[in-house]
């Protein structure tokens, strides 16, 4: 299968990608790792007219700690997030989930800022970044802005992300004293995506939970907040009782838009990221000691 | 419109004038000749097309000739000097870990990779790092044996 | 390398080539001024076309010419059928559809372009105008009345009806202690998938009239003479090269529409031309395989004996009868009904039906699965409907052991086995009490174990023609080799066969070695040319050293007795008196007399001193055609983890016990069971096709449909017993098949028994996540409002 054909340009700083961009506007797309991008052009899903590779722009793959938190550099891949020492410290459940994204090949070549960028209504790392909070650092050739991880996803493989913006950065908050995190992921058998995957993280303060943010991915059209569950979860002693209460509301968010397909009806889904929910929760309230 | 690259294959500079849509895979396989890297499928899942790119695994038919411009390539013509062949390719052959040998190429530089990474991986860790290589003949046992007896033969 | 023996692990001489990148796959075939072809195909599952207009694919970069199907309609005939049915209908197949494509991806036209990139962009660009029509793709809905129709000579798009038993089933359930059990039961569909998708490479010599297809198949023999049969072009001026050939399963074994169709292009465009299908373009235009739906009963008695099997069989056969579809379904299934049991009265009906799918031929087993997985699935269905268990109901129903020939209830002659030997010897290896206390002792815990097991038995050493013939055959199903000594005394031979994975250039090799004593480098092994060497029939049905082994052999015993009498006459010896091992013609009790087969091979050409009325040379062809099929048999036993939360399994051990007769090259032969075994637990867990309705192909792609990876299996153990065939002069049976054979129902029977508990007593293929946690809420659904109706009866 072949793609159909397209322009393209390497640029090397990030100037000059977002003025290609801005030139394109509308035909151009960026490639960065690839992975998503290519073989829904082979498909001829996708048919941009324009790409801009930014992967030979240099600085953007770096992990940072600053300011408490640590900045990502969008073109970071999955492998080094999950090998990051920083990463495995700061926010155990990227790098597990880095670790379990695809196959080792990919994971040497798909990036976090791909990631986001592409949104991936199965993708991993959108289900993890909202989890964890922070935001989302686009650049334009005459601005730059940071949005949100909570507004960031918008729906299916929409992002707030403009056509003239790269993401060049994502900044992850630190994590209070006694947080604990962990995802859990059902994955379809073929593709390897998730079915549904459940990032939690969780703060215990004196035995009870203060803060609690929960993310699915897998289960409806894009990475979403289960807000009903992290209510329950919070102010809470985080007993097998609660979490298995807060876990059953974990697609309550999702409900109305569940996906369907020939690996998993919306029933068994909503029951997967149930399941799930429950692992990922009990994990990080362990994790969180 | 053509770009023009320069690719170095397996220790040689390529220049070449290519199509920005051609892939890698068929960059080596068309463009130089280099007809051990295999396309097994269009979706990035069986892995035979897998070669290293600056030294790390990739699929060569989900990267574009145009993004490995300037970059080191090694494809499984460049492992064995002469008939002196890797740890890895010795294993496949003395634990039968190939049978119609399609996809081989793709498994053993995955596996290369693989154990550069780790290089004493368990049976789990094995059969988890070549899960994006698909083969049919084998069942893998075979594989992962030859892959144990590499990392034995390398430590 | 030294001289091999019969039974030693000899590593692969064709390995150095593969593990550096230097095999020569078709796609890897380059010649001079090589044009590319792309197919157009029905996007439909069932439409007539009203016109195709190719002009802005014509005016595309790097087009050459575009044909549709109404251009060669004459040149392409139709695609054959090589297997005859009674009242078999069979509507014309052309290669290039015309007037109604009847399955997504029939191919409707054909672009040649100067690379294949351009001839991909090209063939989006034809436009072709269909007019939809209705759609069926399950093969017992087509049969209904009122169905849509895909030949108007096939009503109710029955292809065949066919029938075949023993005994007297409705006689023997009459028996008033008789249990019959019915269930409905599902072969899915599979999508073959060999790692090399197919491809073609046709080159036409305008000065000679020749082509030459360089072609990935496992029968390059039978497709030149397709090929030669459909077009009408003079079998001598075709010669088919099958390069090395990166698997197959059966899907590489008919002439298909790309192989005439490339062929009559490069005739047109005077260009070698080049197709090579792309996998998603094989989820449509490779043959499928399995996708049975049957309705069977099983009858017994409370102790345990079988009285019988009754089956009554829908098989899809796709939107055309592909070149062995016949077969499948029928012989290769319905003879396998008794299984490795006395299975006294056995009763089966099959009806091949068209839908608008992807023509069904064989796959990995073909038939014989499908027999094995409803045989072995209905035996330990019938053990929990009597509550015993499942070993005890077929150890008791087992057919005893026999060395030379067993008649049973269909009307075949196993040729020989020790059905009871393998299940010891599989249950001694398991240690299944052990198990059972296990399984009890961890769902205690809360964790849900199941042993399935499988005694399975299979018909394959696909010969004896006159058989095969008087079944259906439209060929002969021997082998040949040829075996030329070389005046230096090393050897090239051609085999009739056409491996494409199993690793015949060494077992071949081996087989010279052991009976000459000729060193394995010494050995060159030819295969898959037709100018290159005799027709030979191909490799399918775990036949090519059951059969093409046994015709080298014979070969070899001809180079023996040629080379012994020449080395007597030489030594000046009574030919009583020489002996002949590992190489050397000695005559006995004289030390020093002696002449290594090379210096005979030497003199054989020299011709200077020849015995009388012997020709000089050192070349023998034998055609080996058997009296009996093989039939290798075994036993294997599974043990799988159900998760309670999410219904995901896990194969967690399994145990193989094999009699495939004399083995050749044991590692192979291990080698080919795990994959075999492997390529079951992937139709037991996780492989299927699914289409929509109106024939749009759900699992078009690796995508959604999942191939088992590395990380879903265990360490297999394998062991085996050994019964030698007497069908052949080696003694062998086969191996290809049988792990396919025997993994499926051994996977399913331990997913049941993992939650037999719970009241779950059947569940179809594949027993994916959600099917297996569908059944344990259903069964724990109903035994709920059991207890509530009991409790209401109570109160």
């Amino acid at each position: 299968m072949v793609t159909s054909n397209f322009d393209y340009f390497a640029p090397t700083s990030v100037d000059e990608a977002t003025s290609l961009l801005s030139r394109y506007r509308g035909e151009a797309k960026v490639l960065a790792g690839g992975h998503s991008l290519i073989p829904m052009m082979k498909l001829r899903l996708a048919e941009p007219g324009v790409l801009v590779d930014i992967g030979g722009i240099d600085g953007l793959s770096y992990i940072k700690e600053e300011g408490g938190g640590v900045s990502i550099g969008s073109m970071t891949t999955y492998r080094e997030l999950a090998t990051s020492s920083v990463i495995q410290a700061n926010y155990p459940l990227l790098a597990d989930a880095s670790a379990r994204v695809a196959d080792l090949q990919v994971r040497n070549r798909g990036t976090i800022g791909g990631s986001l960028a592409h949104s991936d209504p199965a993708g991993d790392i959108p289900a993890v970044i909202l989890a964890i909070g922070g935001s989302v650092v686009a650049r334009t050739r005459r601005s730059s802005r940071d949005i949100n991880i909570d507004r960031f996803q918008v729906d299916l493989l929409t992002t707030a992300l403009r056509d003239n913006e790269i993401i060049t950065e994502i900044k992850l908050p630190a994590l209070a004293a006694g947080t604990g995190t962990a995802y859990s992921k059902f994955h379809q058998p073929a593709s390897h995506y998730a079915i549904t995957g459940v990032a939690a993280v969780v703060t215990v303060s004196g035995g009870t939970c203060t803060d609690a943010r929960v993310a699915v991915t897998g289960a409806g059209d894009k990475a979403t907040r289960a807000r009903r569950t992290e209510r329950i979860l919070k102010g809470k002693e985080l007993t097998q009782a609660v979490i298995r209460r807060a876990a059953s509301r974990a697609a309550a968010e999702v409900e109305d838009s569940l996906n369907e397909d020939i690996h998993a009806s919306a029933e068994y889904r909503a029951h997967l990221t149930q399941v799930h929910a429950g692992y990922a929760i009990e994990q990080a309230a362990a994790a969180a000691g | 419109m053509s770009t023009e690259i320069t690719v170095t294959v397996n220790g040689t500079a390529h220049p070449a004038s290519v199509e920005p849509r051609l892939l890698l895979a068929h960059f080596l396989r068309d463009v130089l000749n280099l007809t051990g890297t295999h396309v097994g499928c269009d979706t990035s899942q069986c892995g035979a097309c897998t070669v290293h790119l600056n030294g790390e695994a990739v699929k060569s038919c989900t990267v574009f000739a145009v993004q490995a411009d300037g970059a080191e390539v090694t494809t499984i013509e460049g492992l064995a000097d002469g008939d002196s062949y890797t740890n890895v390719q010795q294993g496949f052959w003395d634990e039968h870990g190939l049978q119609c040998g399609f996809c081989t190429p793709g498994m053993i530089m995955t596996s290369e990779a693989l154990l550069k990474q780790n290089p004493d991986p368990s049976e789990d860790e094995i059969r988890a790092g070549i899960a994006g290589n698909y083969c049919r003949c084998t069942g893998y046992q075979n594989i992962v044996n030859a892959i144990g007896a590499a990392a034995k033969a390398g430590s | 390398m030294a001289v091999a023996t019969f039974g030693e692990s000899v590593k692969r001489t064709e390995d150095p080539r593969l593990i550096t990148g230097r095999g020569k796959y078709v796609d890897d075939v380059r010649l001079s001024g090589m044009a590319h072809i792309a197919f157009v195909r029905s996007q439909y599952g069932h439409a007539r076309i009203k016109s195709i207009d190719t002009s802005a694919a014509v005016d595309s970069p790097g087009v050459i010419a575009v044909f549709t199907g109404a251009d060669l309609q004459e040149e392409l005939g139709g695609l054959p059928v090589g297997w005859m049915l009674p009242d078999l209908k069979q509507p014309a197949h052309p290669p290039l559809a015309f007037e109604t494509v009847r399955y997504l991806g029939d191919a409707v036209a054909v672009v040649v372009a100067d690379t294949a990139y351009q001839a991909n962009d090209a063939a989006a660009l034809v436009n072709v105008d269909y007019e939809i029509l209705p759609a069926i793709v399950n093969a017992e809905d087509a049969t209904k009345d009122g169905a849509p129709l895909l030949h108007e000579e096939a009503p109710n798009n029955i292809g065949f009806d066919w029938e075949v038993g023993g005994g007297d089933y409705g006689e023997a359930i009459k028996d008033p202690d008789v249990i019959v059990v019915k269930e409905r039961i599902v072969n899915q569909r599979l999508i073959p998938n060999s790692m090399e998708t197919r491809g073609v490479v046709a080159d036409y010599d305008a000065g000679k009239g020749n082509i030459t297809l360089y072609t990935s198949t496992q029968i390059p023999h039978l497709v030149k003479l397709l090929f030669s049969l459909v077009t009408g072009w003079p079998e001598q001026k075709v010669r088919v090269i099958a390069p090395d050939v990166g698997g197959g399963f059966g899907s590489k074994l008919y002439l298909y529409a790309e192989e005439v169709v490339a062929g009559i292009v490069a005739r047109h465009v005077q260009r070698p031309v080049k197709w090579i299908e792309s996998r998603s373009e094989a989820y449509v235009s490779t043959a499928h395989g399995r996708d049975h739906i049957c309705d069977v009963e099983i009858a017994g008695k409370q102790d345990g004996e079988i009285v019988g099997i009754k089956v009554d069989l829908y098989a899809n056969l796709g939107a055309y009868i592909s070149t062995f579809a016949p077969l499948i379904p029928t012989y290769l299934f319905g003879l396998m009904l008794g299984g490795v049991y006395k299975m006294p009265n056995i009763e089966c009906k099959v009806h091949g039906v068209f839908t608008n799918t992807t023509p069904v031929d064989a796959y990995r087993g073909a038939g014989r699965p499908e027999a094995a997985y409803l045989v072995e699935r209905m035996v330990s269905r019938f053990a929990q409907e009597i509550g015993r268990d499942p070993i005890v109901v077929r150890r008791k129903n087992m057919l005893q052991a026999h060395k030379n020939g067993r008649e049973v209830t269909t009307g075949v002659m196993y040729d020989s086995g020790d059905y009871k030997g393998n299940l010891n010897k599989a249950l001694e290896i398991f240690d299944y009490r052990q198990f059972r206390a296990d399984q009890r002792a961890a769902r205690r815990e809360g964790k849900l174990l199941g042993v399935g097991i499988a005694a399975y038995i299979e018909i394959c050493g696909m010969a004896p023609s006159a058989v095969a013939s008087s079944l259906g055959a439209g060929a002969g199903l021997w082998e040949s080799s040829n075996v030329r000594l070389h005046p230096t005394g090393k050897a090239t031979i051609y085999i009739g066969t056409s491996p494409h994975g199993q690793g015949h250039e060494t077992t071949m090799a081996q087989l010279v070695s052991s009976e000459l004593g000729i060193p394995v480098e010494d050995i060159e092994v030819l295969h898959g040319d037709t100018d290159m060497g005799q027709f030979g029939t191909g490799t399918f049905g775990s036949r090519s050293i059951a059969v093409g082994g046994a015709a080298l052999f014979n070969s070899l015993q001809k180079v023996k007795a040629k080379t012994h009498r020449l080395a007597s006459h030489l030594l000046e010896a009574d030919p009583k008196f020489v002996t002949f091992n590992n190489g050397t013609f000695a005559v006995e009790d004289i030390a020093d007399k002696t002449l290594s087969i090379q210096e005979v091979a030497g003199q054989a050409y020299a011709a200077a001193n020849l015995p009388p009325g012997m020709e000089p040379g050192l070349e023998e062809v034998s055609f080996f055609d058997p009296q009996n099929f093989a039939w290798p048999n075994g036993t294997h036993l599974c043990v799988v983890e159900v998760d309670q939360d999410t219904g995901k399994v896990e194969v967690q051990r399994y145990v193989a016990v094999d009699d495939f007769g004399n083995v050749l090259n044991p590692m192979i032969v291990d080698g080919m069971t795990h994959g075999g075994v492997a390529q079951g637990i992937g139709q037991a867990l996780s492989e299927a096709a699914v289409y929509t309705d109106d024939g749009q192909l759900l699992s078009g792609s690796l995508m959604d449909y999942a191939l088992p990876s590395a990380d879903m299996f265990p360490m297999m153990e394998l062991d085996r017993t050994v019964s030698p065939s007497p069908s052949n002069p080696i003694g062998v049976k086969g191996a290809g098949e049988a792990g396919t054979i025997a993994a499926s129902p051994a996977v399913m029977n331990a997913v049941i028994d993992a939650i037999a508990h719970l009241g779950v007593k059947h569940m179809d293929m594949p027993a994916t996540s959600e099917k297996v946690w569908r059944a344990m809420q259903d069964a724990k659904e109903a035994r709920r409002a059991e207890r509530a109706a009991a409790r209401s009866q109570r109160s």
